[in-house]
């Protein structure tokens, strides 16, 4: 059984009606006439309310929706889009960190390098990528795999989905700060082009260290913040119960960052969010991401780090 | 501002911790020992008896380190003040006010240049006393523009850092600091100048996670907290107490992550012999 947010309950409630009403269908052999007409103003009705609800989502809602478990993950992207992929592991000094998977494969035909976090969907596999929240040697294996791309010539897609690099004694013994200052490094340095697409959530500093891209597109629904709504308002307000506050106060949606200028488009997701409709939803980011990568292959090695070093020296600039 | 915060930051500022009622002591907070605020303020405002290094701000880091202390300051390019209109329990633009009226400083970065054993350096110098030393635009664009002034002069860059982390209040704009330092990093690299990072209480976040850990060289004062995540968020994921010094400067050095601890006394004379190193691999010893 799929999460079901609260501001969806009134969704959710008239689709178990459709599916009762429809079960009952299939129960009564006679006449069922009246019945699904019943259903299709039903599902009108859920129609309607979905395009109500997702189109009016305020920025803690969509925080939520950012993080449904559901969304399109990085495993689900590879096997839509990516054919022949190789996953390429380990960062060759400490250890393999399933919260960052990686490698190479075809995407429309061309050789490309895409990795991204994985934050699992069930309890089993949430613990073996550790909800998405890399440790030094995920963001070293990043580092790694970039370099590579960059040997091979390679356009490097990045995939972001994390709630935040993992605070903990290990990953700080082991170098977080440095980790993610090298990962961010590592993308600027780049001569080949680098897309980044924020699938879910945007973390702070652990998702910066694979989004410093050329082109930096956003789920429509996805958040990409500095702190979670939570840190910000415990820090802040001093409350975590003001958490709705401070997602306001924070412009973390697609929609306030294309604003900014911090993202340069915004995916649209399927009606009622990407969580609905995973497949339409991925097929959708290929066709954004195959769109991105065209307008940058004209762009020789030089060019392309120096276009990325334009964009991010725009951003926030009077 | 109204009469009532201006009010509120003189009460403020005269409520420091280093001054005690009669200002002739001053009270460690390392060992707790009352120290004579001139003993203390002649030690570099280091403890003499615990050897705790307090924080300092920009004007006495630029008095220690630069030769006889000859300065001058580079001028910063303004960025704009409260972009997001942010406000928590407080505005931003009013704690911004507060910040620079208690400091006398526009932001939390400043750069200055002068001398260092005779060769001309650059030094960045992030103010903790400003709104935690935290990183939004200012400090951004004030860390490329000494970037920019350093390749020019070809110059060393040395930055002292001390930061909370990426200034919450200009949220998503403070994030893109990390990126945007990290191009500053580049350009020293890619005109072979020396970027020598001297960690000092406290460096942590986004400020860590950037420009403060791509040095060539990686230095710290003793006892200062470096770090990624805060302590209270580690101990709440991890559920356990935290190992004894941990994310300290002996620690991280012991974990790999730092050149050399130095006691604040010592630090201008290594900073003279790196820098000589570095800039003139060829000059002899008595020269």
């Amino acid at each position: 059984m799929s999460t079901i947010l609260d501001f969806e309950r009134p969704i959710a409630d008239l689709e178990a009606k459709i599916a009762d009403l429809k079960a009952s269908v299939k129960a009564v052999t006679a006449g069922p006439n009246s019945m699904s007409t019943e259903v299709a103003k039903l599902q009108t009705k859920v129609d309607q309310l979905l395009v109500d609800t997702y189109s009016r989502l305020n920025p803690w809602q969509k925080t939520q929706v950012a993080r449904h478990g559901d969304r399109p993950h990085f495993s689900d992207t590879v096997d839509r889009l990516i054919d022949d992929f190789t996953p390429l592991a380990g960062d060759r000094a400490f250890a393999e960190d399933a919260a960052i998977i990686g490698g190479i494969g075809r995407f429309n035909g061309r050789a490309v390098m895409i990795m991204g976090h994985e934050k699992g969907r069930d309890t089993t596999s949430r613990l073996k990528h550790n909800f998405g929240m890399a440790k030094p040697e995920g963001y070293r294996k990043a580092i790694r795999l970039m370099e590579l791309a960059n040997r091979f010539a390679f356009p490097v897609i990045t995939l972001v989905d994390t709630p935040g690099a993992f605070p903990g004694v290990q990953a700080e013994e082991r170098g977080q700060a440095e980790a993610i200052a090298r990962a961010t490094e590592a993308c600027l340095n780049l001569s080949v082009p680098l897309i980044s697409v924020i699938v879910g959530e945007g973390g702070s500093g652990g998702a910066v260290a694979l989004a410093s891209g050329n082109r930096v597109m956003m789920f429509e629904h996805a958040v990409y913040s500095v702190i979670s709504p939570e840190g910000c308002a415990s820090i802040l307000w001093r409350k975590a119960d003001k958490a709705a506050d401070a997602a306001d106060a924070l412009k973390h949606t697609a929609q306030d960052l294309l604003r900014l200028k911090v993202i340069d488009r915004i995916i649209p997701e399927p009606m009622g969010g990407a969580h609905r409709n995973r497949d339409l939803a991925i097929t959708t980011m290929g066709q954004a991401i195959e769109q991105e990568l065209g307008s940058l292959s004209s762009l020789k090695p030089a060019e392309l780090k120096a276009d990325r070093r334009a964009r991010y020296l725009a951003i926030g600039r009077i | 501002m109204s009469w009532l915060t201006k009010l509120k930051t003189k009460v403020g500022s005269l409520g420091k911790r280093e001054t005690t009622p009669d200002t002739l002591w001053h009270k460690c907070r390392g060992c707790g020992t009352m120290l004579f605020l001139k003993d203390f303020n002649a030690n570099l405002h280091v403890c003499t008896h615990c050897g705790f290094h307090e924080r300092i701000g920009p004007a006495e880091r630029f008095a220690q380190i630069f030769d006889d202390g000859v300065h001058e300051r580079i001028a910063l390019p303004a960025t704009p003040d409260d972009p997001l209109k942010f406000k928590d329990s407080k505005k931003y633009v009013d704690r911004l006010k507060e910040a620079r009226a208690s400091t006398g400083e526009t932001d939390a970065l400043v750069v200055a240049s002068g001398r260092i054993g005779g060769v001309e350096t650059i030094l960045v110098v992030q103010n903790f006393a400003f709104m935690a030393g935290s990183m939004g635009a200012a400090v951004g664009e004030g860390f490329l523009k000494a970037c920019a002034i350093a390749v020019e002069r070809h110059a060393p860059l040395v930055v002292f850092t001390a930061a909370g982390g990426a200034r919450m209040q200009e949220a998503i704009l403070s994030l893109m600091q990390m990126p945007r330092t990290t191009l500053g990093v580049a350009d020293l690299k890619d005109a072979n100048l020396p970027y020598i990072i001297v960690l000092t209480d406290p460096t942590t976040g986004g400020v860590t996670a950037s420009f403060a850990m791509l040095g060539d060289i990686q230095l710290a004062e003793p006892g200062a907290l470096i770090g990624f995540a805060g302590q209270r968020v580690i101990e709440s994921t991890i559920r356990e107490k935290l190992p004894e010094g941990f994310q300290r400067a002996e620690y991280l050095f012991e974990h790999g992550m730092l050149d050399q601890v130095v006691h604040r006394g010592d630090l201008r004379k290594r900073l003279i012999t790196i820098i000589s190193l570095l800039m003139r691999p060829q000059k002899s010893a008595a020269a």
